[in-house]
């Protein structure tokens, strides 16, 4: 069996990308292509759409439809888009600033319609395009461009944002963790509603430099040692749960998307 | 088949006729004055195979209504002073990605909170120049129902033609003022759809304009694959950080509505024909105004009006023509710093005088308000007006 690679799905010539070394973006993008041709997608059906940062930058380098917008605003353009044609396969790319910190009241609205959408957010900790300040999902305590000091703030946590506010599915995975990643995307594209794919990342250019992990292979290995499989996370009592967070399958569920549920209400309109 | 006369709402016409225009998606948040629009479309879309989506915020309401633009729908959205200023910075992304919408903006007092529910006139600014950066949009400004619903259909027609967001823009006293008129039927206006490629879907570029200054556009979901970014880009709609190239996007985004500033510039003029004083009025100030009008030339102070219906690109060569001869221009106005006032002295020069009459309390200007700023001006002493 051949493996996918997806590079159909990447322009021609724009390789290397620009993202630093060590950054999980590159291995997001690499797992979402695999995800695609696997799902056989075509780039007529697909249209994905990002925000700003150095996760938005990731339209550039594909040959699908993208939509690249305002900081944060991803997804309600992407709702539109998806509510007005439901055959498209609509997939939403952002950081931690678009999906939880500018963005975050689209986040929960997006997930509380049901939209059909995929949001695939790559959460390093901080905003790297802009010189690592620090974002919503900054943990309390670190250190970062804007928090010299210690963040005095708490970090929010984006998978339970999106359960109480009624995703589908979402799930959690890293860069250590290619191929779950890309098993994951594939289950979020295929699932209809909502669904959130959250990739924690490293950013040893930033995050990494400032909180005691200078090398791409040190917050890797961080990542490896922080991360539990959920089914072994939920095992453990609440002392020990502060120290890990869950990767894999953490919500899936079936409520009717946006479209099915607004199908039935054109229906009950003509009716009346 | 005659046409049906209907007595409604400005807000009620603005739904009706977006519909009538092939408008097929709605997108808002509620705000007084413009929420009927919202009602009306929830009511009708559904029905017709459109959709209604009621966003969280008004920043999320232009975003979807780009999307929904994006998949070949023709989409809209309605909203007032807070809302239109919190839709500046996505509107912008319609200007760079030439998304053609349409965002009814029905002025209400301000600033800020202001008086919610009360007319003005004092967002002329925020329409043209609201957005950073270098960009360009059409609003127009109806004063009638009738209007309501013709400005509609132009300013989708407007969005389609010249791939830029429309704004309408009428005053609270407009969009809740009730009058009959004589609906158009289907198929009397002419209603325009964009430009669709024809090209072979792998030579499709979605910012390489042809003659006319306007490049096609296609669908997501088509044969035509494709990229719209907010980020300055190539014809390709790629991103692109040269210089030489961003010079050509900032210049071609002006030059489409400059190439065809003569058919977008739209107004309307009354007894300018041997007038002495030229007023200038937009939306509800043009009833008020056109009755000051007929009252002075009562008292032999011949009046002309020209009527702006289109406020952006202002309409300077039509101001021009008409204010060359009077010897006074009169602008009524519902703000007080003068907002077309300071355009149309922009046109006839500083040497020429340009009598303002402003109102800011959120109370529509008055016909004795403008009648007796005009027999003052022409007696140069107070003149006691009407009865």
């Amino acid at each position: 069996m051949t493996h996918a690679t997806g590079t159909k799905y990447l322009k021609n010539g724009m390789l290397p990308h620009m993202w630093c070394s060590g950054c999980g973006i590159g291995i997001l993008m690499g797992a979402m292509v695999r995800a695609f041709e696997e799902l056989e997608y075509t780039n007529h059906e697909t249209v994905v759409v990002t925000g700003i940062g150095c996760t938005g930058k990731l339209d550039d380098y594909l040959t699908t439809n993208a939509l690249h917008v305002t900081h944060g605003r991803a997804l309600p353009h992407a709702t539109g888009v998806k509510a007005f044609n439901p055959r498209l396969k609509v997939v939403v790319i952002m950081g931690d600033g678009d999906s939880v910190t500018i963005g975050g009241n689209h986040l929960i609205h997006a997930a509380r319609r049901n939209i059909d959408v995929t949001a695939i957010i790559l959460n390093n900790f901080n905003y790297g395009m802009t010189g690592g300040q620090a974002s919503g999902t900054t943990p309390e305590e670190c250190i970062t461009s804007t928090t010299s000091f210690g963040n005095p703030e708490r970090e929010i946590d984006i998978c339970a944002l999106a359960e109480v506010a009624g995703a589908n599915y979402v799930a959690r995975q890293t860069p250590y963790h290619g191929w779950e990643l890309k098993e994951n995307i594939k289950e979020a594209l295929n699932k209809k509603g909502f669904s959130l794919v959250e990739v924690v990342s490293p950013c040893p250019t930033h995050f990494g430099k400032n909180n005691e992990m200078l090398e791409a292979r040190e917050m890797l290995l961080w990542l490896q040692e922080k991360s539990l499989p959920v089914e072994k996370y939920r095992k453990l009592g609440v002392g020990e749960k502060k120290d890990y967070f869950a990767v894999g399958t953490l919500v899936d569920r079936n409520a009717p998307d946006f479209n099915t549920r607004y199908e039935e209400i054109r229906k009950r309109a003509l009716e009346l | 088949m005659g046409r049906e006369i209907k007595l409604m709402q400005g807000n009620q016409a603005i739904s009706e006729a977006a519909i009538y225009a092939g408008a097929r998606f709605y997108a808002g948040y509620p705000i007084t004055p413009s929420s009927e629009i919202a009602e009306i479309c929830s009511r009708v879309l559904p029905t017709i195979g459109g959709i209604f989506l009621q966003m969280e915020d008004e920043i999320a309401s232009i975003a979807a209504v780009v999307g929904a633009s994006l998949a070949g729908a023709k989409a809209f959205t309605a909203t007032s002073g807070p809302g239109f200023s919190l839709m500046q910075e996505n509107l912008g992304l319609a200007v760079m990605g030439e998304v053609p919408c349409v965002i009814v903006n029905v002025q209400r007092a301000g600033p800020s909170t202001g008086l919610a529910t009360k007319p003005s006139q004092s967002d002329i600014m925020q329409l043209r120049w609201g957005r950073h950066g270098d960009q360009t949009v059409i609003a127009l400004c109806p004063a009638s129902v009738r209007e309501c619903f013709e400005l509609t259909v132009k300013a989708f027609n407007f969005a389609e033609k010249f791939r830029v967001p429309v704004i309408l823009a009428p005053d609270e006293i407009v969009g809740h003022m009730r009058e009959s008129f004589e609906v158009p039927r289907a198929g009397e206006l002419e209603i325009i759809d964009r430009k669709k490629p024809s090209c072979p879907p792998d030579q499709y570029l979605p910012f390489e304009a042809e003659v006319d200054g306007i490049a096609p556009l296609a669908a997501y979901g088509g044969d035509h694959v494709f990229h719209i970014t907010s980020s300055m880009h190539g014809p390709n709609g790629y991103a692109n950080n040269n210089p030489q190239n961003a010079s050509w996007r900032v210049e071609q985004l002006h030059r489409k509505i400059d190439l065809h500033r003569d058919e977008i510039c739209l107004t309307k003029t009354f007894d300018t024909e041997d007038m002495d004083v030229l007023m200038v009025t937009i939306g509800a100030t043009t009833r008020s105004g056109r009755a000051a009008a007929l009252e002075a030339r009562k008292r032999g102070v011949k009046v002309g009006v020209l009527q702006l219906l289109t406020l952006w690109p202002f309409p300077e060569k039509e101001v021009a023509a008409l204010a060359r001869d009077v010897d006074t221009v009169v602008v009524p106005e519902m703000n007080y710093s003068g907002q077309i006032a300071g355009e149309v002295q922009r046109v006839v020069g500083t040497e020429k005088e340009i009598l303002r009459v402003n109102r800011y309390n959120g109370t529509i200007i008055t016909p004795r308000d403008i009648l007796e700023s005009i027999l003052e001006s022409r007696s140069g002493q107070s003149v006691r007006a009407g009865g």
